[in-house]
């Protein structure tokens, strides 16, 4: 099975290489951009009995870091 | 007294050494190097250093993987019976990772990696790693970290502030920290985390010895208990 893990930071939780990033396509002369926060996809394929608990599991012990991060688990197949 | 104080090694571990001849200066006992593969620690350690570096290439986030390497197990275990533990900067990181300290350290405000020596205000005095300091006294010591922007929610910050956790502030902020905050301290105050870098001050040949009462009052401190 397929699942992507998409880590993000936090709202709220300021996102210093969002803003550069940011700032960086208005430099590009991109207009019109109002935010941008940067995450992590992290890409696992897992055998097919892996229960959701364990991959809720995973992402709290080590794939986000739940003082600033959110996660989301996506199974793509 | 026997004084036995042991410091981490992992890979991509780069301040270890200094740590260790910090150690002996200051002790003059040579510190026992351990390394991450080890599940147990040598008995009777007095004092643990997690030193800086880029454990483990800083993959997934800064301090994530030595935080479940067998030997930080360990060191979490020994924190817990009241071992006396510093961790800095990648120790730092290391610690928060581990849950032994409160907060995380983030990437820094200003993106760039920021080396330099940066003057700290001293937040505790009563400490046994800052008891050599007085509150209020600025102190310099170096920086060198990309990831050294200290976050925790506000309610955290309070608590810190409240409970005399804040060990050092930044008198100066180089990289975003909440409330400059440059060194917290665990509840029971037997845990120290801090960006700056102590042992890279030890005697005049460096710049500074600044660092050295951190490494005196642990000493001391240890030797008197």
């Amino acid at each position: 099975m397929k699942v992507n893990v998409h880590v993000s930071l936090k709202s709220g939780v300021l996102d210093p290489q969002g803003r550069a990033i940011h700032h960086a396509l208005e430099g590009l002369g991109f207009s019109g951009v109002n935010d941008v926060r940067a995450g992590r996809l992290i890409a696992l394929d897992v055998a097919d009995d892996t229960s959701d608990e364990a991959l809720d599991e995973m992402c709290r012990k080590l794939l986000a870091n739940m003082v600033i991060e959110n996660y989301r688990i996506e199974k793509v197949g | 007294m026997a004084f036995t104080a042991g410091v981490i090694t992992f890979p991509g571990s780069n301040c270890d050494r200094d740590m260790a001849v910090a150690i002996e200066a200051v002790s003059g006992k040579p510190a026992t190097r351990i390394w991450h593969g080890d599940a147990a620690l040598p008995d009777g350690l007095d004092f643990i250093a997690v030193p800086g570096g880029f454990s483990y290439g800083d993959y997934l986030r800064s301090g994530a993987m030595a935080a479940n390497s067998p030997v930080m197990r360990a060191v979490a275990e020994a924190a817990e019976r009241g071992v006396p533990v510093l961790g800095v900067c990648n120790g730092f990181q290391i610690l928060t990772e581990t849950g032994l300290l409160p907060g995380a350290l983030m990437r820094n405000a200003g993106i760039h990696f920021v080396c330099r020596e940066v003057p700290l205000i001293v937040g505790n005095d009563t400490s046994l790693f800052t008891a050599k300091y007085s509150k209020g006294q600025e102190i310099v010591i170096p920086v060198a970290h990309h990831d050294g922007n200290y976050y925790a929610d506000d309610e955290t910050l309070d608590r810190l502030e409240g409970e005399g956790q804040v060990a050092f502030r930044y008198a100066e902020n180089p990289n975003g920290s909440a409330r400059d905050i440059a060194g917290v301290l665990n509840a029971k105050g037997n845990v120290l985390g801090m960006m700056p870098h102590p042992e890279r001050m030890i005697e005049a040949a460096q710049g500074g010895d600044d660092g050295r009462a951190l490494f005196e009052a642990v000493f001391e401190g240890l030797s008197v208990a």
